[in-house]
């Protein structure tokens, strides 16, 4: 197990098991060879004869595999038909041993499994593109793949659960993702992954998997097996686990209870900025989101949980006052005053001041029991404001159904959370940014996004102006034409009209424009993040990508920039 | 002491004294030359390739390489022969019995090579 699994050497490990039963057929054709050659059998005219090696070699051959044959070269006497016997049974019997045994070591699951690994392992060596490993492929781990291989990333899988290891198999998943069955916990399975690439083409690795220990040993061993990968891995439960990886410098910590509690604290403090987050960092958002606005002053937090305790902490520091409902307060412990009790009971939620409370979560790690919160809670009380724990996928229908102002789901979060951190590291660092600005600021560019969008939810992109994803850009700036900001915002077909899209950050270099005027020149190598209509970018792309949209867009001209063409068709066109 | 590496010495020793009794003696005389000890030599040599299947450390995989060239030399040996007595219905002359001969001392080369690669991984290991 330990070391790195090579098919050549898996082989030898099966013909070393099968030395015995090697050893055995030898050993009984030796001897039955040997016996032929050694007893003297008979002409037909009854004179003396002796097998020799040649013939005792043709008759035990046969023999062993076909028993229906003739006597040669002359037909035996009794001594060589006793021999002969004896023979038939030590040939058939040892070919019998060797050929089951051999079938048992090949059916072995263990062997099986290497056999995989190995194979799963030389076609990663293989590979010629760039990709990205995911250890564990749970519940989060199936919306990362899902995702990442849509947009055509190439991935490597890595899992130890067979269960879910088939259920990978029949997932049906576009781009051919390479299923490594293996322990990602363990440095080798995760260098047979493909974590040290030759060609450098591991891109990350992205540690979801349901377990700390896990994610924190994939997140070790990726730092120091290759620096430059970038790492992502999720904390589910404990604090100093995130501290841990972040002693080993991985670049991102994804926490999905942390995340949500901070982020919904922000629709308190600033509604603009909870707006912001919320387009910024989900990929999968269909329709534009409603701001939302929880009121201050009561709240009730039912499961003092990982969720729970978060909520709890970020409720009271916006200044609410917060009871805490919990069925095993000796486990969880929560602040004194809090109510023994699920919360699915209308006495409990009495307790708890239900009347008097303007919001209640349902943080517990059931689902059933979130939605019996939820309702009961909304018969007690309609004006709630109410967040639900969606623990299974399953489940989002009836948390929409129950009327559930925010949903948090753990897995969404999380998958959204690294896709966006690999797809787009660009938005977290325009956040960053953006959360430190004041509310006011926040309100501001909402609605400079709200007014380019229309009731989809705005899609956020990066245009890189390299010559790989821009030729046309890099060609003008050779021409020496001054390309500002504004010429990107122009319609391919019509200069006058502004794209719907407005631009978040230009990052040059390690230079940071935030909110960039339309005035700014465009210098090759800017990576600029758009947010808008999708429609905007696919224009913007096609501007990008020809030289004749591109010379329209800046100077107003339609120019002939083709060699060939300006050739053939010497006149300007109007 | 370990049977399995007293096992081992033993077929990669016997292959090698079987092999150089078969091939002692005049080259081109048949009568010096006896097919049962080629038999041996051969069926002992094929064991001890098989005893040597596994071991993947350096010195092991000449081991079993030179064990497998001792192998072909002999199984050439005994084709040479068969085909000369058999196929060809001739006895056998000084011409072919020189070139059988000739053929197993290659594979006495090669099991030497595996007998002195054995003496010395056992003196290594004894440091």
């Amino acid at each position: 197990m330990a070391d790195a699994p090579a098919s050549a050497s898996t082989y030898f490990q099966v013909l070393r098991r099968l030395r015995a039963p090697f050893i055995v057929v030898i050993a009984a054709y030796a001897i039955s060879i040997t016996g032929f050659v050694l007893i003297p059998g008979t002409r037909d005219d009854g004179s003396p004869w002796q097998m020799d090696f040649f013939h005792a070699f043709y008759f035990v051959s046969y023999m062993g595999s076909t028993i229906g044959f003739g006597e040669l070269p002359y037909p035996f006497n009794g001594g060589q038909r006793l021999w002969t016997l004896f023979s038939i049974y030590a040939t058939v019997i040892s070919w019998f041993y060797a050929i089951t045994k051999a079938l048992r070591e090949l059916g072995d699951p263990a062997f099986s499994h290497q056999i995989q690994r190995s194979r799963v392992s030389h076609k990663i060596r293989r590979l010629r593109e760039p990709f990205y490993i995911v250890c564990g492929y749970g519940e989060a781990g199936k919306v990362v793949v899902r995702f990442l291989s849509e947009i055509g990333h190439r991935l490597v899988i890595v899992e130890r659960d067979p269960e879910a290891v088939n259920q990978l198999r029949l997932a049906d998943l576009p781009g051919d993702p390479l299923i490594y069955p293996g322990d990602a916990e363990d440095p080798s399975e995760l260098l047979a992954a493909g974590i040290n690439h030759r060609y450098g083409l591991c891109r990350g690795v992205i540690a979801v998997a349901g377990n700390d220990q896990v994610n924190l040993g994939v997140a070790i061993s990726a730092k120091l097996l290759d620096p430059a990968a970038v790492v992502v891995g999720r904390v589910n439960q404990f604090e100093d686990t995130a501290d841990n990886m972040k002693s080993f410098n991985t670049d991102h910590i994804v926490n999905p209870f942390h995340t949500f509690a901070w982020h919904f604290s922000l629709a308190f403090s600033s509604p603009g900025h909870y707006l912001l987050n919320d387009w910024l960092s989900h990929t999968d958002y269909q329709e534009l989101n409603q701001p939302v606005f929880p009121r201050r002053g009561l709240w009730i937090v039912c499961g003092f949980g990982r969720l729970g305790k978060e909520m709890h902490r970020r409720l009271e520091k916006q200044g609410n006052e917060v009871v805490v409902v919990e069925a095993q307060p000796d486990i969880s412990a929560p602040p004194p005053g809090s109510i023994r009790g699920r919360g699915t009971e209308a006495i409990t939620l009495r307790q708890a001041r239900i009347d008097a409370a303007v919001g209640i979560v349902a943080a517990t790690d059931d689902d059933a029991n979130n939605l019996s919160i939820i309702v009961t809670a909304r018969e007690l009380n309609p004006d709630l404001f109410t967040v639900g724990r969606q623990n299974r996928y399953r489940s989002a229908p009836l948390f929409a159904a129950a009327g559930t102002d925010i949903v948090f789901n753990q897995n969404r979060l999380i998958a959204n959370q690294v896709i966006n951190l690999l797809t787009t590291p660009l938005t977290h660092d325009y956040l960053k940014l953006a959360n430190t600005e004041e509310p006011q600021w926040a309100n501001q560019i909402v609605s400079r996004i709200s007014a380019v969008v229309d009731e989809n939810a705005p899609y956020s992109w990066v245009q890189r102006l390299s010559e790989a994803d821009s030729p046309a850009f890099t060609d003008a700036r050779r021409r020496g034409l001054t390309i500002r900001l504004a010429d990107l915002y122009r319609e391919p077909h019509n200069r006058k009209k502004r794209l719907h899209c407005v631009a978040l950050l230009i990052r040059r270099r390690d230079e940071n424009l935030l909110h960039p005027a339309d005035d700014t020149i465009l210098y090759r190598g800017d990576r600029i993040l758009f947010c808008g209509k999708r429609d905007a970018r696919r224009r913007m792309d096609s501007t990008v990508n020809n030289n004749e949209r591109m010379g329209y867009v800046v100077t107003g001209r339609h120019e002939v920039i083709n060699p060939v063409w300006k050739k053939l068709f010497p006149a300007e066109r109007p | 002491m370990n049977m399995e590496k007293v096992v081992f010495a033993f077929f990669t020793l016997l292959a090698l004294t079987l092999n150089f009794g078969f091939v002692l003696g005049d080259i081109t005389d048949p009568a010096q030359h006896h097919a049962y000890e080629l038999f041996a030599a051969l069926v002992v040599s094929l064991i001890a390739t098989v005893m040597k299947f596994g071991d993947r450390t350096p010195v092991g995989s000449v081991l079993l390489a030179s064990s497998l060239v001792a192998d072909l030399q002999l199984i050439a040996a005994a084709l040479v022969w068969a085909v000369v007595t058999q196929g060809m219905g001739e006895t056998l002359t000084a011409g072919t019995t020189a070139s059988i001969v000739s053929l197993s001392s290659g594979a006495v080369l090669a099991n030497v090579v595996s007998v002195v690669l054995l003496m010395m991984e056992t003196f290594v290991a004894r440091r």
